[in-house]
């Protein structure tokens, strides 16, 4: 909207309200007039699509609240009924689904956009925080969203979420209460879950106004990166970008419409289709794929870091790692937009791509599953067949001094000639300690590709020796394991790094590539060339 | 333009205009946060929730070795009629290594602080970790619940033996109300 007005009212009407209300001016200066960089490739079309996912989801969403019923009795059944009885309630409600994972598709492809062409660097920060904004906002909706069904997943999902905020120091359980309504996830919480998941689409409909004001006023960003200089630098809004902005919507629509009429449940969990049981839980409780990376940075902090337990540090891993996007402007010190023309920044984007999809990845696994080890688990059983097995009590004369005088018995025990001794303790001061005199002393070394597989060969290492032997000794030996853990580690180290070190310090000692000086000349050098 | 003037009244005038100023701003401050409390507080639980929060157990109905989950508060609860080889187990395994280290007989005392019988364990069913159901599995390591999501194991005394549940599961506040009964809340 900066620059002078070109828009000139045709009729009597237009001039009349142009005089008291130029909204058909502020439309001419905004999408027909405006001036847009001319280099602008299809990554830039993904705010129209954005645009659309936000229709639509407010136009299906408001038609699917006049048929569900938000109460813990009836959600489920009001949902499936949705799905059968409605009239064209299907296609409603897989709209309405499947939107919300095109939604996040289409956000993340354009946050990555503006990471990499640096669209959030001077005079486009508070245009980037909006963005930010629109994206937590977006999260928190869809979180709202999926409890609604009242499926397991839901039910669960919000169990887990809420849960985590009770990690929060002192007033943790208390902010988990208050958005509960309750101890638990019940019917409070599923009536505000309902009311707010109506209001935030709002919201953020005014937070995308902000965002396009904000974005009128500093001008897009381009993939040069490089600032428009002159008229030759830009071509209008209409028919240019219109048109091609058309063109990428209905490549889009195209694949919306695929998971609408032909997969409308292979983003969701199965066990969503389960109604919500407060006594049962599922096997694995996932978030919808597009909290997965967040789920997996959560998952990542399995120790604890000093005084801050496992539980908290992982949730402050989580809220960082959306909170660093905040201050990103501040944090990347270069002086070069777009990653174009930095070639060894370029090189580290790509690898942070990579990482955010590892965690992707991570979030929808096991954290324990082992990916790697160098050896399996081994344990080794020593026991003594035949022999004599004598038993006795003893009490030591305090609980202090227990430990000393058990180990006095071993000793004795061992003085006497025992091949093998153990001790079962029974109270503070009693226990009763085996011994085996004589005997053959046996031992057999079994191995597990799992802990669990290896208990399960020593159990039955053990009931093949059966009652030839009194007791047995087990050591276990764990090998090093690569875990999904593991790995959700090393995704989380360098999403952090990328932000906090690498972007830092690249901006002050990397050698950027030559720059254009303006947009039109590489762009008509090409053309002129071809 | 007005500084003349401004200047010519210095004194009486403008500390009243200040004061007033000021003690509107104090008074729609307050004004602001007392209308806006309610409207936040009203989130917290409800009367009729928070009246919930008792719930009465008959035991004779639970045999030896069986466990039922009851709920109360909108949570279930565990109520575990244990064995006399389960009773054996927890009570040896107060002296084991222990993440939580808590004694048997100190997770069955009862809300009024009078000892709990060994063979009624009442315990929260929700697992430290993420708030999961453990589920109770014979003849598991430690013998006692497993939590399916990610692996915490319990001992028969529902403490924490292996797995990323930093504490034990917390025993539910009871009492018994006679030989056959427990009020727990």
């Amino acid at each position: 909207m900066s620059g002078l007005s070109t828009y000139e009212p045709k009729s009597g009407l237009t001039r009349w309200l142009d005089k008291r209300l130029p909204i058909i001016r502020l439309a001419h200066d905004s999408f027909v007039a405006y001036p847009t960089p001319r280099n602008l490739n299809y990554f830039w079309t993904f705010g129209a699509m954005l645009s659309l996912c936000l229709v639509v989801q407010i136009v299906t969403g408001i038609v699917l609240a006049m048929h569900y019923t938000p109460h813990v009795d009836h959600a489920f059944a009001s949902v499936q009924r949705i799905d059968r009885d409605v009239p064209f309630g299907w296609l409603i409600q897989n709209i309405h689904s499947v939107g919300a994972s095109m939604f996040f598709l289409a956000v993340y492809i354009h946050m990555f956009r503006g990471l990499y062409y640096g669209s959030y660097k001077a005079p486009r920060e508070v245009l980037w925080i909006l963005g930010c904004i629109i994206y937590l906002l977006m999260v928190v909706t869809g979180f709202l969203g999926y409890t609604l069904p009242w499926g397991q997943m839901s039910f669960w999902g919000a169990t887990v979420i809420t849960n985590i905020l009770g990690a929060v120091p002192f007033v943790g359980e208390s902010i988990q209460v208050w958005i509960r309504g309750g101890g638990s996830i019940d019917q409070p919480t599923l009536s505000r879950f309902f009311s707010l998941h109506y209001l935030l689409p709002f919201v953020i409909a005014g937070v995308v106004a902000l965002h396009v004001w904000a974005l009128h006023e500093a001008g897009q960003n381009n993939p040069a990166g490089v600032d428009v200089k002159s008229k030759a630098d830009t071509v209008p809004f209409t028919p240019y970008a219109t048109i091609k902005d058309l063109f990428a919507v209905i490549l889009f629509v195209i694949l919306f419409a695929t998971f609408v009429f032909f997969m409308p449940n292979a983003l969701g969990h199965a066990d969503n289709y389960i109604p919500a049981n407060p006594l049962q839980t599922p096997p694995e409780i996932v978030p919808e794929w597009y909290l997965l990376p967040f789920y997996a940075i959560l998952r990542a902090f399995d120790f604890n870091i000093g005084p801050i337990d496992s539980k908290l540090a992982g949730v402050i891993g989580m809220f960082a790692s959306i909170a660093v996007l905040f201050v990103l402007p501040w944090i990347d010190t270069s002086r070069v937009r777009s990653m174009r023309y930095r070639p060894i920044a370029r090189q580290f984007f790509l690898i942070f791509v990579v990482a955010c999809l590892i965690l992707g990845w991570c979030g929808g696994q096991n954290p324990g599953l082992i990916l790697a080890k160098p050896a399996d688990f081994s344990a080794t059983l020593t026991w003594v067949s035949g022999g004599e097995v004598r038993s006795e009590q003893f009490t030591a004369p305090s609980e202090g001094e227990y430990e000393e005088f058990a180990q006095a018995q071993r000793d004795r025990l061992a003085e006497q000639g025992a091949t093998m001794t153990s001790i079962t303790r029974e109270n503070a001061r009693t226990a009763t300690i085996t011994g085996v005199f004589g005997g053959t002393q046996s031992t057999e070394t079994v191995t597990g590709a799992t802990p669990d597989a290896m208990e399960e060969a020593i159990t039955h290492a053990k009931e093949e020796v059966g009652s030839g032997a009194a007791f047995f000794s087990v050591e276990r030996r764990s090998p090093y394991t690569f875990t999904v853990t593991t790995l959700s580690q090393i995704a989380t180290f360098y999403y952090f790094f990328f932000f906090l070190v690498l972007l830092p310090l690249l901006g002050l000692r990397e050698k950027p590539g030559r720059v254009p000086d303006t947009i039109a000349k590489p762009v008509l050098t090409e053309q002129g060339a071809a | 333009m007005a500084e003349p003037a401004a200047n010519a009244h210095q004194g009486d005038d403008t500390t009243r205009r200040d004061f007033i100023f000021i003690a509107a701003g104090a008074a729609s401050a307050v004004g602001v946060a007392a209308t806006v409390w309610p409207f936040i507080d009203q989130m917290n639980p409800a009367a009729d929730t928070r009246a919930l929060s008792t719930t009465e157990v008959d035991l004779s109905a639970v045999v030896l070795g069986q466990q039922i989950k009851v709920m109360w508060q909108g949570k279930p609860v565990f109520v575990r009629h244990r064995t006399a080889d389960e009773i054996g187990r927890a009570q040896r395994d107060d002296f084991a290594t222990l993440k939580d280290p808590q004694s048997d007989a100190e997770r069955l005392v009862q809300e009024d602080g009078a000892a709990g019988r060994p063979e009624w364990i009442v315990l929260q069913a929700s697992c430290t970790h993420l708030g999961c159901v453990p589920t109770f599995v014979e003849g598991s390591s430690f013998g006692g619940w497993f939590c399916p999501c990610h692996g915490s194991d319990y001992d028969t005394s529902g403490r924490i033996r292996r797995g990323p549940a930093p504490a034990n599961l917390p025993p539910a506040p009871y009492v018994y109300l006679n030989e056959t009964s427990i009020r727990i809340g």
